[in-house]
């Protein structure tokens, strides 16, 4: 059973915006059958260059139908580059929500939209510069790049939640994989707000408890936080890492390097014995 | 609003008979089968009139029973213990249409030193035994073959196809999860060593369930504790369960004339009239070899979630072989295994019936499934054009 939210089942069975328009100014047809889902959306804009009108034909599951509906409810009335502006997640917000595995309908919805407009405009079907990936399904790098960037995906598994790239004859996953890697690696512009001391503490916890612990656990070891001044980290190390000579280099590359990574880049370790 | 439950592979309702000779054991005669006193042990005794009642059912001797948790563990125990007691043979025969508790199993085992191979079916979903028979090799330990498939319904020849592994020397092992009940199993007039039954499939409760070992057959246990069922599978007896599987199993053999003469009736009615008024749509599996309960049909270029909720809103229950999740974009694979194309694959609905069901829900279906369709067709962009798919077929 799907966890579909209240919104996404009214959408399903009420949708908006179903058929064809006539003569549209823009015309898109994304996914296939072989796919499990497919969105044909067809435009049609006013004298104002807005949109006026904008219906759905889809092939697929029940938050693929929705999406649909949504991303036509949401168009209506904006200019093209005002609609270009939706976004996968703007789509899975108004629905209030979408289960990760059924992510990619919302990512269809966005696809379908701009090869509509590019279509609208006598774009070329490829984005300028973009390379097929995944042959199965037809998705790009920049789209891939995109999913990542936006959705902050880290596993191909991911990827494939989002975009099907990978979902086929699975031959692209090191080539995704080298995408996720090429984009993770990208200096983080984002501005992660300053956290409280509070805040700060309970995440270190939180990093260590998760990401830290069951590796050093695997390896017989463990990890104790004695103390948390500022962006000191005092910590000893117990079981098997206690007496490894390559514990200072779990420490220093491992354990801060994550906290570096998933907390604050200020961060610094320290040990001391019990 | 009514529920019409349609879904009855994925289980069934416990019979009242079954839930009445229950319930005294939870609450008044609760004691622990292994306990030296009276008050235990007069549990003993109904485990071993349930042990009697299963193996009626299957043409068995009480000794060849031993109870487990789930179909699940009953596969789990069975394989592992073919290998465990053939410690010299790495490889396995199964098929691409098994159930995941033997496919993921085999999956697993594959990547523990093991080789597999998976035996193709053909386009009716039906196996072919000189294919088999040449899988065979001098290190295959065991052949592990479904009787019946849980989603579409085809019956294997089991049988036949444990005749000709022993030729060779090889253990033979069923998952009987889905046929038990539904069809005549005599294990006096087969050479089967072993097999898996699931109770909540058969008007059992969830949690309990069958392995079959035939006599003589070496056994290696999968869990290891106390001496319960001979020391074959330590554990405490799930004894209200146990004791409801005995009655769910003398109920079984009961009804199976029913099974092939009433169920199979409203099954054959419901897939009649659907193919009838619903058009592009197919049934997938061969018809002749089948289980009475079953029907998988696939409406063409509708996809499988979507159908299901639609019914949902009406309150009938069954299943859909396509997962629409991108994790898993594949379609059923036991219906790619049978070459189905994408176009039906992906729409494609089981029907499940047990004799619970009654004609009025049957009519109920027949009349309300061609609407369902049709709604879901108006919004398909395949639906009335000539679309090819995706070259990823």
């Amino acid at each position: 059973m799907w966890e579909y939210t209240d919104k996404v089942k009214e959408h399903f069975l009420n949708p908006r915006n179903v058929g064809e328009i006539e003569n549209p100014d823009g015309v898109a047809e994304v996914g296939s059958l072989a796919c499990g889902d497919a969105l044909k959306l067809t435009f049609k804009l006013d004298k104002n260059k807005k949109i006026k009108d904008a219906k759905f034909k889809t092939f697929g599951c029940a938050s693929a139908i929705a999406s649909s509906s949504a991303l036509t409810e949401m168009i209506k009335g904006k200019t093209v580059e005002e609609a270009l502006k939706v976004t996968n997640q703007d789509i899975a917000k108004y629905l209030g929500g979408l289960p990760d595995e059924k992510m990619h309908c919302s990512v269809m919805g966005k696809q379908a939209l701009e090869k509509a407009i590019e279509n609208y405009r006598g774009a070329p079907a490829l984005e300028a510069g973009a390379k097929i990936i995944c042959e199965c399904f037809g998705v790009t790098d920049l789209e891939i790049e995109r999913a990542v960037r936006e959705n902050n995906l880290s596993t191909v598994e991911d990827v494939t939640n989002y975009t099907k790239a990978g979902g086929g004859c699975g031959n692209c996953h090191d080539a995704i994989q080298q995408i996720i890697d090429q984009v993770r690696s990208e200096p983080k512009t984002d501005n992660k707000p300053k956290l409280t001391n509070i805040q700060k503490i309970r995440l270190i916890e939180e990093t260590i408890e998760r990401e830290i612990r069951p590796s050093l656990k695997h390896d017989g070891g463990d990890i104790e936080i004695i103390d948390i001044i500022g962006n000191r980290v005092i910590v000893t190390m117990c079981g098997a890492c206690s007496t490894c000579k390559a514990s200072d280099i779990t420490l220093k590359n491992f354990v801060e390097h994550r906290l570096k990574e998933l907390v604050s880049p200020d961060i610094v370790v320290e040990e001391v014995s019990k | 609003m009514n529920t019409i439950y349609l879904d009855n592979n994925a289980t069934t309702q416990v019979a009242e008979d079954v839930l009445a000779v229950m319930m005294p054991y939870f609450r008044v005669l609760y004691g622990n089968p292994s306990s030296m006193h009276t008050f235990g042990g007069q549990v003993g005794q109904k485990i071993r009139t349930a042990r009697e009642q299963v193996a009626a059912l299957l043409g068995a001797m009480p000794e060849e029973i031993i109870f487990t948790s789930c179909g699940t563990e009953s596969d789990n125990a069975a394989i592992r213990s073919a290998l465990m007691t053939r410690p010299d043979k790495k490889h396995i025969i199964t098929s691409r249409v098994e159930h995941p508790a033997i496919r993921a199993l085999c999956a697993h085992l594959a990547t523990q030193g093991y080789r597999v191979t998976e035996l193709p079916v053909d386009k009716n979903g039906l196996l072919d035994l000189e294919n088999m028979e040449k899988s065979m090799t001098p290190d295959t330990a065991v052949v592990s073959l479904m009787w019946g498939n849980n989603e579409t319904g085809v019956i294997f020849p089991v049988e036949a196809a444990a005749r000709l592994a022993h030729e060779k020397g090889i253990l033979f092992h069923t998952d009987a999860v889905q046929s038990t009940g539904k069809i005549p199993i005599n294990m006096k007039n087969n050479v089967i060593d072993m097999l898996s039954i699931s109770g909540h499939k058969l008007h059992a409760p969830k949690g309990i369930g069958v392995l079959y070992i035939r006599r003589g057959t070496k056994f290696s246990p999968f869990m290891i504790g106390g001496h319960q069922e001979k020391e074959r599978r330590g554990g405490t007896e799930n004894t209200p369960s146990i004791i409801g599987l005995g009655k769910a199993c003398e109920l079984a053999a009961k009804n199976m004339e029913k099974e092939n003469t009433y169920v199979k009736r409203l099954r054959d009615k419901l897939e009649r009239e659907l193919l009838k008024r619903i058009p592009q749509s197919r049934v997938n599996g061969d018809t002749a070899n089948r289980l009475p309960n079953t029907t998988n049909i696939s409406f063409e270029y509708v996809e499988g979630e979507a159908i299901l909720l639609l019914m949902n809103e009406l309150g009938i229950c069954a299943s859909s072989g396509s997962a629409c999740t991108s994790g898993s974009l594949q379609p059923s694979h036991v219906l790619r295994a049978m070459g189905v194309p994408f176009t039906m694959a992906h729409g494609s609905i089981r029907f499940s019936l047990s004799i619970t069901n009654t004609e009025a829900e049957i009519d109920f279906v027949i009349d309300k499934m061609p609407a369902i369709i049709e709604r879901l067709r108006g919004m398909s962009p395949y639906w009335n054009t000539s679309q090819p798919a995706c070259k990823a077929q």
